[in-house]
């Protein structure tokens, strides 16, 4: 059994006075014990609101949430949150974009950190402030005694993500979902968020859920990636697989557009034409036509379906054939 | 300390020379009709009124600074101004303090309340009475609730702080205050249903702008990302709403309180006319009417020392509250 899985999730938000906007369009896919999933998407594509569904933090008035999710075999979308605070916290963890907007700014750092220990794993108050100062240690903090007493804005934004972090996993979840952990960071820090996450998670049962937009990120970090485009997957595939033959034109362009050290001198980036509000609806056709370099005719009025391909999934009427020069350069 | 001697200062020219502007002046308001041109002039000299009114403003100051404000002329003929205030602040201080407690107590959990349920009945209700609250002239609040509850039902009394066939032991000059320590528990009761209607009706604007801030500051917080970082932990409803709810939406509240605090006293001014109610709002019209300047200085002075006092409270305890604004102070 899958630790997670999500069914034919949908996120519909309602508006007074305007159209529903489908957010999330019947998305599923599992994340095994010990695994790191990537969920791979522009800004707008649903990424970040699948995770919020997930722990049960989308706003209760208009938002409508259908399909399923369950964890450990156990459905998440029916429960009050009273019940899913039970689970919040001791075995979803989940870290935020903006580390300074995420913490508390009147609450001290040890306090941010030992009351989810005070809660889920009844620690007395000094009992919760060791094992806090043990965690900040643990993410890698200096000095991290000196730090419990220190409030979000004292602290680098290295090191208020790492609290965050220290946070999350307070309470060793069985499930960890990181939305856009680093994008609020420096690119040196970045890559030091990224390996202490691989670091905290590479040889316990925890899951990682990665959401980004980055491509780099997943290329570090993830085992499987799915990338969803308006709202829907379009490919899922290994790590491997993905970056040597990415098989949709989108994840195609998305690689295409970052820069790669082993891409012949004077070869320029290519960026996706178009952006995200160019789609087109999936009741229509495909929402990427309108930016696709190789649209057939049949993408603007027959929607693909999602279907196995090589390994893996794929929403796509002309997929990009495997040329064997990508493929030798991602090994 | 800088601010509040500025304060005094530029208030107590202000106050000295406008008063002097004013047509009338105590020497009409005590002899009225019947003051022949002679004893005018006397009076006019015997109350020092003949000199250039800087020579009568430093001689005030000079005075002032040894706590001598002047003779009362019109309020309390023939008592000190000081002993005067000294009297009678502590019934206006009682009455600030009630009004300003039941504001808080009401305000804070109604606007907490109605910030959580946006939109539903009791988020209308009170954006609703807040708006009247805010718009009812106080004057008015005080005479209607004085009408029905005390004139027509006669639950409650219609003034003074005391009846007058209780004969109460006094400490503090806050009558329930003192009913309380002296155990007179009698006192303490009478002294409490007459404090009840000129503190609600004190109560009134800040009670509003209090529910309306609290209202608007508590929903701006719960848009905020670290509430939803708090309820991604797990965390009881008690602690998001207190720990990370409350004690962000609480800061804005903070400062409101203390201006509204200071502004007490314009309402205290009709509030206890309204009541009889002895305190200094009471001697502030009595002395407008009668041109009593020696009270009217003393009590605008020691209002404006009172509302710099508040201010300068709610900035300390600003930086008790918010961790940015205590290092920011250490910095500088």
């Amino acid at each position: 059994m899958a630790l997670l899985e999500v069914r034919d999730l949908s996120i519909t938000f309602h508006r007074k006075g305007e159209e529903p906007s489908v957010a999330v369009d019947n998305i599923s896919f599992n994340v095994e014990p010990g695994q790191t999933v990537g969920l791979v998407g522009e800004s707008g594509c649903g990424k970040s609101v699948t995770s919020l569904a997930i722990m049960g933090l989308l706003p209760s008035r208009g938002a409508k949430v259908g399909g399923s999710v369950t964890f450990e075999g156990e459905e998440l979308l029916g429960l009050s949150q009273r019940e899913l605070d039970e689970r919040r916290g001791r075995d979803l963890g989940m870290v935020f974009q903006d580390p300074l907007s995420s913490l508390n700014p009147v609450v001290p750092i040890g306090l941010q950190i030992s009351e989810v220990l005070e809660r889920h794993r009844k620690l007395g108050r000094k009992e919760a402030k060791a094992e806090a100062a043990e965690l900040l240690n643990r993410v890698g903090i200096p000095d991290p005694k000196r730090r419990l007493d220190e409030y979000p804005h004292q602290l680098s934004g290295g090191m208020r993500q790492r609290a965050l972090i220290a946070i999350a996993l307070a309470c060793r979840p069985r499930l960890l979902i990181a939305d856009e952990p680093t994008t609020a960071l420096d690119v040196t820090i970045q890559a030091q968020i990224l390996s202490l996450l691989s670091e905290l998670v590479s040889g316990t049962d925890t899951a990682l859920i990665m959401i980004t937009h980055d491509l780099g990120v997943v290329a570090g970090l993830c085992d499987e990636v799915n990338v969803m485009y308006g709202g829907r997957i379009v490919e899922r595939a290994q790590r491997h697989a993905l970056f040597a033959e990415p098989r949709h034109p989108y994840t195609h362009g998305l690689l295409a557009s970052i820069p790669r050290l082993d891409a012949p001198r004077g070869e320029k980036l290519v960026p996706i034409r178009g952006s995200v509000v160019d789609n087109i609806a999936w009741s229509r056709g495909c929402a990427f036509a309108p930016r696709c370099p190789s649209q057939l005719e049949e993408c603007w009025s027959d929607p693909p379906e999602l279907v196995d391909d090589r390994g893996g999934m794929l929403r796509c009427h002309n997929p990009v054939e495997v040329a064997p020069m990508a493929a030798e350069g991602a090994r | 300390m800088l601010q509040l001697a500025l304060v005094v200062v530029v208030l107590s020219v202000l106050i000295f020379g406008w008063l002097r502007m004013l047509p009338g002046g105590p020497v009409s308001a005590l002899l009225g009709d019947r003051g022949t041109a002679e004893s005018r002039a006397e009076l006019t000299e015997a109350l020092g009124l003949n000199d250039p009114i800087f020579v009568q403003y430093f001689a005030f100051l000079g005075r002032a600074i040894t706590g001598d404000f002047g003779t009362s002329t019109g309020v309390s003929p023939g008592k000190p101004a000081m002993e005067l205030f000294l009297e009678r602040f502590p019934a206006t201080l009682e009455l600030s303090i009630a009004a300003i407690l039941l504001a808080l107590i009401f305000a804070i959990p109604l606007g907490y309340l109605a910030a959580r349920r946006r939109g539903g009945w009791l988020d209308n209700a009170g954006v609703v009475g807040s708006m009247i609250g805010i718009s009812i002239p106080i004057f008015f609040l005080a005479f209607l609730l004085k009408y029905f509850l005390s004139i027509k039902l006669g639950w409650l009394p219609t003034g003074g702080r005391q009846s007058p066939d209780i004969d109460a032991t006094r400490i503090t000059g806050f009558f329930v205050l003192d009913g309380v320590l002296t155990r007179e528990w009698d006192a303490a009761w009478d002294a409490l249903r007459h404090l009840l209607l000129p503190a609600v009706a004190l109560a009134s604007i800040p009670f509003a702008v209090i529910f309306r801030i609290t209202r608007a500051s508590v929903l701006d917080v719960l848009d905020e990302d670290y509430v939803r970082t708090a309820r991604s932990k797990g965390l009881t409803r008690r602690i998001i709403r207190d720990r990370h709810i409350l004690r962000n939406a609480m800061l804005p509240v903070v400062t409101t309180v203390g201006l509204q605090t200071g502004a007490l006293l314009s309402g205290a001014v009709l509030t206890e006319t309204v009541f009889s109610w002895q305190g200094i709002g009471q001697a502030l019209a009595i002395g407008f009417e009668r041109k009593d300047f020696a009270v009217l200085q003393v009590v605008i002075i020691a209002a404006a020392m009172a509302y710099v006092l508040v201010n300068l409270i709610v900035d300390l305890s600003y930086a008790v509250i918010d961790p940015r604004i205590r290092s920011a102070q250490k910095v500088s």
